[in-house]
């Protein structure tokens, strides 16, 4: 008896082995797909960015009407949309609609991204109010290697049902394939062009088909500073960049150096300095060019890029300009550069990063006291004053109406309102108000980038991944511990581009 | 020791064990300061690690400020300045002009520096050792999320004693399920005769040099046909397809050369493959299944990337090192938890060596010999 | 009990004898082996999955489901061996001897089959074909490989420097330790401390290694000795001075695994008959003689097999330069080279290329290993 239903048992399962071999075999030609942009996942670091296909980053339009976080009149006093089955309703988020009304009570969507920690508790406390009005249950996953683990979900057919790409480049992979589920089949065309900047939107599309939905960003040109110290010493925050220059030889002259710069981040090392290429690059050069280069059209050894990158190299490699000296850049982990800011007295007295370093501060230390932040200068007033934007995008894979109601969820300023409340994220939809920021930093930040003539998005996460996270790191990582000159560097980042 | 012999032999003897001893102490030495810098680190906040070594807390000499004061207004910084009796130029006053035990020394720039007068003391380091980290990691974090409406809402982040149990569950049944299988393969390939015996075994060794990355996808996808993926199940045949190369390798050049006289008088006995391979051969391999066990259970236990893409890191079934990676923050924020983190961590994998070693023992070997 | 008579007749079926019965026979023979090679996963995988069913829908509390759990799948296999070995033996002396080796090495095979060999076939496949996997290439990825500058990099720092200094001083330095541990009384004392980087996982690892090399001489040890000593400006060890800085990550890698080889040769040491080596030291055999002469001999079989291991993992080097320097500065290596266009570039043409060309660097550990194993003599 017992060995007969082993017998049947072992047949099924035979049967079952051998269809799914079958099925695994005639399948791996999908594997690791197309070009772009993954980051090398790292123990400790991840460049906190992301990139898109299409680099076609909003803002030549007037700033007042450029950044998300600008108050829009017509909201003004009105509920925020994504709050209530009404304020759904009105701008035909009919799913969104549907699940307040309580249509999908005890659904699941799961989602996958590369966040954890506090981050994930922010997030969770974030969609807490939606998850309880409708009853719909958002199982986020966060993972270190999400580079790795998300390609090899994806190949499998294991995807979640929503992503959160911290790089568009990543993304565009997988919408080639097929895999994703573009966003204007869930989120309505008239709504998205009512909350984003076509900019923004144009950069969630692949191919012609919007596939993504950008749910916040970070900004990135900021110098932070000691306030206290800086300003018993002083010092003035600059507002050109002859005055900046003028505070860096002011500061050497004290004794000092000025700046704190670390571009060690594990298998990402490098990547802060492609922050300050891409700073310098839209700072020394057209816009026109910025894209260019980015799109691969203006190679690396061009003047355009060199000269961007000898402008803050000439900072870089005065040793008296940088904490520890020149030698010390390639090894200080990012996040551990600013540490000697905070120093008493300060070991240096500038830091340019992205607001999420704050988080690296040690604890304890509070904006408007302990640290400031001020706008890194335009260069060439030519140029005027750009800002270097990175952000994540959301990539559905399912079309259940639960996974529509989210991704409508996420479309919305309600979508990040928490998350912007409790501080780290800024939110780029339209119906974001600026009072819902939590902290003064974030209002500080979003002011800033809403003062900016013209905003870009990270280069080097626009760029094909072989260049964007690979030899673009690799090369100014060379280039600054003295490994190669700038020339080969550039030639090699240049070779090193996929040609397709 | 055989210690009867005569004085001479004697002497050369604790000579040498003086020697070994000596040796062994300074190869230990080195090994252990790293572990033990991890360890006095793991007892310090993030920022004394990033502003002074771990071997600060040694008694040793520094310069201990006993006097400062800030220069006025009419101090010309750029000139020769004199304080205590001591002149020089800024440059010289910041690198610290020294006269025997004292030296006088400029900290911070011209502007807001100060002027100190320091001695140098032995100190044991004035160091604040902290609990933080192993608090973090065992306790959990605890964050304050401001909500939307001004409140702050606090959140406990998990524990670690989920994980910890989940680390178990994967890692015991996935050490000893591939030695069971490695040892019946090590004995097949070692001792019995049969059609494609080298083959096998070639693509047995040829298998260990195999990236386990490439097996990921395919597994996975098979995973997802079964619906296996996520299961604790799907992550013990992982490790146990990941661990087999090396286990049937080492365990076959164990079982191989175990005397051949002595396998001969079991047959001659009567005995059958099996009976031989449970009752002579498992007990003889103990000290190749221990540390073959000890090796198996350490890369289990310090796994990331398989448990995450068979199990993933939802908090349920989350494992130890993805708990600890996790607390680090998206971008390696808290990377400080880590010293702390590799120490619980590594007290699991500890006590299984600990308790393992024991089967290292001399003459398992001669015993059966003459039985 | 079954009685067998003559041991000669115990003696296992050798090819030529199979092979020349018919072809029917060879036929239902190999069937049979196959079946039986298959049984046990199977079976065992249908039991544990029930179980696993069960378990996972059961509402219990963690720590009674994880003990369930682990009895559940470590009894299951063993009892399954069991059952497997019990129907062999059933079976007349003929059938039994040929079916009964796969009892013992076919769930083994079928699971490496499964788990790996399967996988490095598509491997194969796949590095014929360009990045996406769609457009056969042929050898192109080879070429490219074997043109471009940073694998060129990547086999000399593995081939030149990891193997010739990672393998061989932790081979050797395991060995002395393991040979001087057991002559000493504190023998557990110092195998544990040898054996703690083992358990230390790599992130941790990482953690110590990155300040003991830091360019800070306040916090990176080497260099608060080496300004302290010489009075030089400190040195970043681990990205200047290449291709030696790869030398400073073969240390932390060698600080690892030393503990592996030292347990491996510990084992073996005790398995040496002492009353061998206490006949050779009564005779005047110094502590070297005794070591060259009798324990080398001795463990020769498992020096080989912990060099092999070595020599593999030194090739599959991975965490220590992905952790350490994510292969920057002139420090990558074949399998950080193979996870960047796996997972970075995802160019799985090129990635898989890479893959093949490090089994194809084994071939001659492999072949050495061969004919070790044909010396092996099977009953």
């Amino acid at each position: 008896m017992k060995r007969r239903i082993f017998l049947l048992l072992t047949l099924a399962l035979l049967a079952s082995f051998v269809l799914a071999a079958c099925g695994g075999a005639a399948e791996p030609t999908a594997a690791p797909a197309a070009a772009p942009a993954a980051e090398e996942p790292t123990m400790a670091a991840e460049e906190p960015t992301m990139a898109a296909e299409e680099p076609t980053m909003a803002a030549e339009e007037p700033t007042e009407e450029a950044m998300a976080e600008e108050p829009m009149e017509d909201h003004g006093d009105m509920t925020s949309v994504g709050a209530s089955a009404e304020g759904a309703a009105s701008v035909g988020l009919t799913c969104l609609a549907d699940a307040y009304n309580g249509q999908m009570q005890g659904t699941v969507v799961s989602m996958n991204g590369p966040f954890t920690d506090e981050d994930q508790v922010k997030f969770e406390s974030s969609v807490k109010a939606f998850e309880d009005a409708t009853g719909i249950d958002i199982q986020y996953e966060g993972s270190k290697e999400f580079e790795a683990s998300i390609g090899v979900r994806f190949e499998a057919g294991d995807a979640p049902d929503i992503v959160d790409f911290p790089q568009p480049g990543l993304m565009a992979t997988f919408a080639r394939q097929g895999k994703i589920v573009p966003a204007t089949d869930l989120v309505p065309d008239s709504w998205l062009s009512q909350n984003y900047l076509q900019s923004w939107r144009d950069m969630g599309t692949v191919d012609g088909t919007e596939y993504g939905l950008w749910q916040r960003f970070n900004a990135k040109s900021l110098v932070w500073y000691p306030k206290k110290a800086f300003e018993a010493a002083g010092y003035e925050v600059p507002t050109t960049w002859e005055e900046l220059q003028t505070l860096q030889d002011q500061i050497v002259s004290d004794g000092d150096t000025p700046w704190c710069v670390g571009i060690e981040s594990g298998a990402a090392t490098g990547w802060p300095a492609t922050d300050w290429t891409e700073e310098f690059m839209l700072r020394t050069t057209s816009l026109d060019n910025y894209d260019a280069w980015v799109a691969g059209e203006l190679p690396f050894s061009s003047p355009e890029v060199k000269n961007a990158i000898e402008t803050f190299a000439n900072i870089w490699n005065d040793d008296a300009m940088v904490y520890g000296g020149t030698p010390a850049i390639v090894t200080t982990f990012f996040g551990d550069s600013p540490t000697p800011m905070f120093e008493d007295p300060p070991g240096c007295w500038l830091h340019k990063q992205g607001n999420f370093i704050t988080s690296f501060f040690p604890e304890g230390s509070t904006y408007g006291e302990d640290y400031g932040v001020f706008y890194l200068p335009g260069v060439d007033p030519e140029y005027g004053s750009p800002f270097l934007v990175a952000g994540d995008v959301m990539a559905a894979t399912e079309d259940r109406p639960e996974v529509c109601a989210v991704m409508q969820y996420f479309s919305t300023g309600e979508g990040i309102r928490g998350w912007l409340a409790a501080g780290g994220a800024l939110g780029m939809q339209k119906d974001v108000q600026l009072d819902w920021y939590g902290s003064q930093l974030e209002a500080d930040i979003a002011a800033l980038v809403a003062d900016a003539t013209s905003v870009r998005f990270d280069g080097s996460d626009l760029m094909p991944g072989a260049v964007g996270s690979g030899s673009f790191w690799k090369g100014m990582t060379d280039y600054f511990s003295g490994a190669a000159d700038l020339d080969t560097v550039l030639a090699e980042i240049d070779a090193s581009w996929p040609q397709q | 020791m055989t210690a009867q012999t005569a004085t001479k032999k004697k002497r050369r003897i604790s000579w040498g064990a003086i020697f070994v001893n000596v040796v062994l102490v300074l190869v230990v030495l080195a090994w252990s300061i790293p572990t033990f810098g991890l360890l006095v680190s793991s007892f310090r906040s993030r920022f004394d690690i990033q502003t002074s070594g771990w071997w600060t807390i040694f008694p040793h000499q520094e310069w201990v400020t006993v006097a400062e004061f800030t220069p006025g207004e009419e101090v010309d910084r750029d000139g020769v300045m004199t304080f205590e009796g001591v002149s020089g130029t800024f440059e010289e006053l910041r690198a610290g002009i020294k006269d025997g035990s004292t030296q006088v020394i400029w900290i911070g720039n011209k502007r807001i520096g100060k002027v100190v007068v320091q001695q140098k003391e032995w100190t044991a380091g004035n160091h604040d050792f902290t609990l933080e980290n192993y608090q973090t990691v065992l306790g959990g974090k605890t964050f304050q999320i401001q909500q939307p409406d001004g409140s702050t809402l606090t959140v406990q982040g998990d524990n670690f004693v989920n994980a910890f149990l989940n680390s178990l569950i994967v890692s015991i049944p996935a050490t000893v399920i591939p030695i069971l299988i490695a040892a019946f393969a090590a004995y097949g390939f070692a001792w019995m005769r049969f059609p494609g015996r080298k083959v096998l075994f070639i693509i047995v060794v040829a298998l260990l040099v195999v990236p386990l990355q490439i097996a990921l996808v395919p597994i996975l996808k098979l995973y997802v046909g079964l619906d296996l993926n996520g299961t604790f199940l799907g992550i013990w045949l992982a490790h146990t397809g990941f661990g087999l190369p090396l286990a049937t390798y080492l365990l076959f050049n164990y079982i191989s050369t175990l005397p051949r006289e002595i396998l001969e008088s079991a047959f001659i006995d009567g005995a059958s493959h099996f009976t031989i391979f449970m009752r002579l051969v498992l007990p003889l391999s103990v000290p190749a299944l221990a540390s073959f066990a000890i090796f198996q259970f350490l890369w289990v236990w310090n796994d990331y990337l398989i448990a995450l893409i068979f199990i993933g890191s939802k908090p349920d079934v989350q494992v130890l090192t993805q708990r600890i990676a996790e607390m680090v923050g998206s971008r390696g924020n808290d990377w400080q938890v880590l010293t702390a983190g590799a120490f619980i961590s590594m007290l699991v994998p500890l006590i299984v060596f600990f308790s393992l070693q024991r089967f290292f023992v001399r003459g398992l070997m001669a015993g059966s010999v003459k039985g | 009990m079954e009685q067998i008579t003559e041991p000669t007749e115990h003696r296992p079926v050798g090819d030529q004898e199979v092979k020349s019965r018919g072809p029917l026979d060879w036929l239902v023979t190999n069937a049979a082996r196959i079946l039986i090679s298959l049984f046990v996963p199977i079976v065992t995988f249908i039991g544990l999955y029930a179980g696993f069913i069960f378990l996972r829908d059961s509402s219990a509390p963690k720590g009674v489901v994880a003990v369930v759990a682990i009895i559940w799948g470590v009894g299951g296999v063993a009892a399954l061996y069991l059952v497997s070995n019990w129907l062999v033996e059933k079976l007349n002396d003929e059938w039994r001897a040929k079916i009964q080796p796969f009892v013992f090495v076919g769930p083994a095979v079928a699971i490496l089959f499964v788990y790996l060999l399967y996988p490095t076939v598509a491997t194969l496949r796949l590095s014929l074909f360009d990045r996406n996997g769609e457009i056969f290439v042929g050898l192109q990825n080879y070429i490219e490989i074997f043109t471009n500058r940073s694998m060129f990099v990547a086999f000399r720092n593995n081939i030149l420097l990891w193997i010739p200094f990672g393998a061989l001083f932790t081979v050797v330095l395991g060995l002395l330790i393991a040979v001087l541990a057991d002559r000493s009384k504190y023998e557990r004392t110092a195998k544990a401390l040898i054996f703690m980087p083992m358990a230390i996982s790599m992130v941790g690892a990482a953690v110590i290694w990155n300040m003991i090399y830091d360019t800070n001489p306040n916090i990176g040890m080497l260099n608060w000795l080496y300004t302290g000593i010489t009075g030089n400006d400190p040195v970043a060890w681990t990205a200047s001075n290449q291709p030696w800085n790869n030398l400073f990550l073969v240390v932390v890698m060698i600080w690892l695994q030393t503990g592996f080889a030292m347990v491996l040769f510990s084992a073996a040491i005790k398995g040496i008959p002492s009353d061998i080596t206490e006949a050779a030291r009564v005779d005047g055999a110094t502590e070297v003689q005794v070591f060259f002469r009798i324990m080398i001999p001795y463990i020769r079989g498992t020096i080989i097999t912990v060099t092999t291991t070595v020599v593999i993992f030194t090739l599959k080097i991975f965490d220590v330069v992905q952790v350490m320097t994510g292969g920057q500065f002139d420090t990558q290596v074949i399998a950080t080279q193979f996870y960047r266009e796996y997972f970075t570039t995802r160019n799985s043409g090129l990635a898989t290329a890479i893959a093949i060309v490090l089994l194809i660097t084994v071939i001659p550990v492999m072949i050495y290993n061969l004919k070790q194993f044909g010396e092996t003599e099977a009953f």
